[in-house]
């Protein structure tokens, strides 16, 4: 097996909350991030699903280098991309790039689109003029715009068009991961399967790897490869996409699937029930049935991933 | 955009200040200091003298001309002195947060505790009488508002998609501020600076009524007030017209400064009709 492209080892994050007291004094560490590992191959789209809260946006951030770990490390192809010896800025622009949620506030309203994706070329010293028109007459075609819709500015656009300037602003500068925040979730319902089909279009062209941070499920299921389950900070499940979609283990990975609108349920009643339950080790507990919020302001209780098919993982903990 | 009454009113009393202090030396009859002629002072308003003349003689009317370029000069650089330092204290403050945040936010509360008329006095009395010193001090001392402002834009535009896209495609932080940031606030500040330059003008008539600002012979619609105080009775229209002037040109900044943050407001646009 080749060495990842991305890995991410027992990643933490925790922001103080100064809470309570007079003076500030009931300061609290918010467990954000608890022990996050995650591999990502070159070509491959892991989405990370769970709740709003969960954690799965900071540690997108984290990869980006837009919040700083706790605790942890994050390696691109070897080399550390967080802590010390971490690269700058522009080195890290080159390797990860994202896709924002809300295509009405990530692009700058005055700035027209060759501006926002002429200005990140010059910055990494693409200077021949005739290369940036080039570079990006080539990428809005790839995005599905055409070269003479770049003199216009973003409130000009639908949100679908404007989707596809972000997509393009994140490919500009040819990174090897994209971040992909809840990038459909914004969008017009009619709209979302033509931004997933040209999302799933560019990686295969341009050998994409895709981090996906969603909550919908559904849109999950079309894109991924490998799926990681959050919840409160932890990952509770891992797994292929069959294998979290057809035999889903933990109970919240359940309860994320049955909350999957289902058109066909009136046609073929009892149709939703999921397979029996997978045989648990003895002497082995899910660590949380995700019906109740943990305290986030305690660390979790000891647990670990517990293989129970290959490259399949639940987050068990020992009834002892 | 859809500009409203208040919005021309304003406009307009600006750009007669404005068209008033630029062809002053061609449009003015007389002279604003040499044309002094004891003979004919304290005559009330007629064909010659259209709003009178003064005690030294000297037509009220060319000399409030005149005086508009006085107070165009002091509204318009002490609100770009006071832009600049407000936005850049507070796009930092508000952008980098931390210990930097903290000091300017103290240093904006203590410049707000203090009268900021107080405050250019006492910096008119160390640097002395004049109009460098009168731009200095009115500059240093209405930032705080301004900082305010551009504090609060910026860590409501810090957290826009288009800030966090700029950061992953590598663009230095100062690169983020001008490019991304200021821009998109320049709406609240232009509004902050064009109502600033109303109360640079009435603090610039105060400072000159004390004695401080313009110094005599030459023409400050404030230094003319001063010297009205002692003709008040006999000559009314010597304190009259300059303080009509003034009232005239703090209303034009005042209306175009609401004007403009109506327009540039999007709920304010529509709840017109």
């Amino acid at each position: 097996m080749t060495a990842p492209l991305l890995q991410v080892d027992d990643l933490h994050v925790r922001f103080p909350i100064s809470g309570g007291g007079l003076f500030g004094t009931g300061r609290r560490m918010l467990h954000a991030v608890n022990g996050i590992s995650f591999e990502l191959a070159k070509g491959e789209c892991l989405s990370i699903v769970g709740e709003s809260g969960c954690g799965k946006s900071t540690t997108a951030l984290s990869i980006l280098g837009l919040q700083e770990p706790t605790e942890g490390t994050i390696r691109y192809r070897g080399q550390p991309l967080a802590g010390p010896g971490a690269p700058g800025r522009m080195q890290r622009a080159k390797a990860v790039q994202m896709v924002f949620q809300d295509p009405y506030a990530s692009l700058n309203p005055r700035q027209s689109v060759r501006t926002s994706l002429a200005a990140p070329l010059k910055l990494h010293g693409v200077t021949a003029a005739s290369e940036i028109e080039g570079r990006i007459e080539a990428m809005l075609k790839n995005v599905g715009l055409t070269p003479e819709q770049a003199r216009r500015y973003p409130h000009e656009f639908s949100g679908g068009q404007r989707q596809r300037i972000g997509i393009a602003r994140a490919l500009i500068l040819e990174p090897e991961i994209v971040v992909l925040d809840e990038p459909v979730s914004a969008l017009d319902v009619s709209i979302r399967a033509q931004i997933i089909n040209l999302l799933l279009d560019l990686q295969e062209k341009l050998g994409l790897s895709y981090i996906m941070i969603s909550h919908d499920l559904s849109v999950v299921e079309h894109m991924s490869d490998r799926v990681l389950v959050m919840f409160f900070g932890e990952v509770v499940e891992e797994g292929g996409w069959r294998q979290i979609f057809e035999t889903p283990t933990h109970p919240y990975t359940r309860r994320l699937i049955a909350a999957i609108p289902d058109p066909d349920a009136a046609l073929n009643p009892g149709a939703a029930a999921f397979a029996a339950d997978a045989p648990l080790p003895d002497g082995r507990r899910f660590v949380s049935d995700g019906s109740a919020a943990p305290d986030v302001f305690t660390p979790p209780v000891p647990s670990a991933l517990t293989e129970i098919a290959p490259g399949h993982r639940v987050r068990l903990a020992s009834t002892a | 955009m859809r500009l409203g009454f208040n919005f021309w009113l304003g406009a307009s009393l600006t750009a007669l200040v404005i068209l008033a202090g630029v062809l002053a030396p061609w449009i003015a009859p007389f002279d604003p200091v040499l044309d002094a002629d004891l003979m004919s002072s304290e005559l009330p308003p007629d064909a010659t003298f259209w709003f009178g003349t003064d005690g030294q003689g000297r037509d009220v009317y060319t000399r409030i001309l005149y005086g508009a370029q006085i107070s165009l000069t002091v509204g318009i650089v002490s609100q770009v002195i006071n832009s600049v330092i407000g936005i850049t204290l507070g796009m930092t403050a508000g952008y980098w947060g931390g210990w930097w945040d903290d000091l300017v936010n103290g240093l904006t509360n203590v410049m707000l505790a203090i009268p900021s008329l107080i405050f250019a006095l006492a910096v008119m009395a160390v640097l002395g009488p004049g109009l460098p010193s009168l731009l200095i001090a009115l500059g240093l001392t209405n930032w705080s508002w301004t900082c305010r402002i551009a504090r609060s834009s910026t860590l409501s535009l810090k957290s826009q998609g288009y800030v966090q896209a700029a950061q992953t495609l590598g663009y230095g932080d100062l690169r983020i501020m001008f490019t991304q940031i200021l821009p998109n606030m320049m709406g609240p500040i232009l509004v902050m600076a064009t109502l600033g330059m109303g109360s640079a003008v009435l603090s610039e008539a105060a400072l000159s009524f004390l004695g401080l600002g313009i110094q005599p012979p030459f023409p400050s619609w404030g230094s003319m007030l001063t010297d009205a105080r002692q003709l008040i009775q006999l000559a009314p229209w010597v304190a009259i017209f300059p303080g009509l002037a003034i009232f005239l040109s703090v209303l034009g900044f005042n209306l175009l400064g609401d004007g403009l943050r109506d327009s540039l407001d999007p709920h304010m646009r529509t709840r017109k009709p």
